[in-house]
């Protein structure tokens, strides 16, 4: 069988991210949930959140291709 | 297990890799043609022709085309532009709008019919999209605060005790210089490399099971069915990072012009 570890190490790394997306759509979705009206103030740091979370998934893609 | 042997018309399954992403030139041997280059032109027409048509004949009561072309600038003007940058937002709204409709143009090409490639998928293009927020943002905070006073904003955040200088400094100064542009392009790239991986998996392992034999051809259906509902997941994806990309810009002028920074 064939392949490089990389991809792996990539599994693995992807596991921080994935929490962290997770609990911070779990937060938006709470407050949203509770304040309804929040929604247009919460949904950019959301979205801000979430990106900045998944950059490090995306490092860990890049390299993984890279290395 | 004859039923499931993945050599039976010789050759294993090549699995997709970046190889799969240097097309070669469509015109003869000019380098300067290949499709990503020419789905970049193509973006721009396309972009065009559709925003002066729907503000053409623009009427108090709208036509279709009118609305479907303002509720997109309404959508960057006064979602983001507007609610992120605060007052002094329309010097910026251009900026935000084109680089919103252009990375979300070359995004779905990845899922339109017989183009199908994201050009933002070759890592160049991003790179120098995100030269323009990082252009911007630093240029924006000069001309409000003056050069040595942005600078020293950057580098001695206020508000903290002396000694953490030593740790924050640094961190500051990579945030702002080598971080910020260098995750919004990667983001983008790699975003749109990674959808067109996953289609590119789903599409060619369909393509190499239903060549098989009668056990995997029953098999194929399912990742050609995988492939369409992924497509629609890209089609998410691909608005989503548009939207992120204009977000981080807005938010990143919006820091280098607010006053206690």
């Amino acid at each position: 069988m064939k392949g490089t570890l990389n991809l792996v190490g990539y599994g693995l790394s992807a596991i921080g991210p994935a929490i962290a997306t997770g609990l911070i759509f779990a937060a938006y979705i709470n407050g949203v949930a509770r304040q309804p009206e929040a929604r247009s103030v919460l949904q950019p740091i959301a979205f801000l959140g979430f990106a900045l979370a998944e950059a490090l998934a995306l490092f860990g893609l890049v390299l993984a291709f890279v290395l | 297990m004859a039923l499931f042997h993945l050599e039976a018309n010789g050759g294993g399954f090549v699995p997709p890799s970046t190889a799969d992403f240097n097309l070669p030139p469509v015109f003869g041997n000019n380098q300067y043609t290949t499709k990503p280059i020419l789905l970049v032109f193509l973006s721009v027409i396309v972009i065009s022709i559709f925003f002066i048509l729907s503000a053409r004949k623009a009427a108090t009561v709208p036509s279709r085309l009118q609305f479907a072309g303002e509720s997109i600038y309404g959508f960057v003007r006064d979602g983001l532009a507007k609610e992120i940058i605060g007052h002094d937002f329309m010097k910026f709204v251009p900026l935000l709008f084109s680089l919103f409709t252009f990375i979300l143009t070359n995004n779905v090409f990845g899922i339109v019919p017989l183009l199908q490639f994201p050009s933002m998928s070759h890592v160049a293009f991003p790179y120098v999209l995100a030269l323009f927020p990082f252009i911007v943002f630093h240029w924006v905070g000069i001309r409000k605060q003056g050069l040595v006073k942005y600078l020293k904003g950057i580098a001695f955040m206020p508000g903290v005790p002396a000694f953490a200088y030593v740790l924050l400094t640094p961190i500051e100064i990579a945030t702002y210089f080598i971080t910020r542009p260098l995750t919004l392009s990667l983001r983008l790239f790699a975003n749109m490399f990674a959808g067109h991986l996953l289609l590119l998996v789903f599409i060619m392992g369909g393509d190499h099971l239903i060549r098989g034999v009668i056990g995997l051809k029953l098999v194929a259906p399912f990742s050609f069915t995988l492939a369409i509902v992924m497509t629609f997941f890209e089609f998410m994806v691909q608005c989503l990072q548009a939207y992120i990309f204009t977000l981080l810009t807005a938010l990143y002028i919006g820091g280098a012009l607010s006053d206690e920074h």
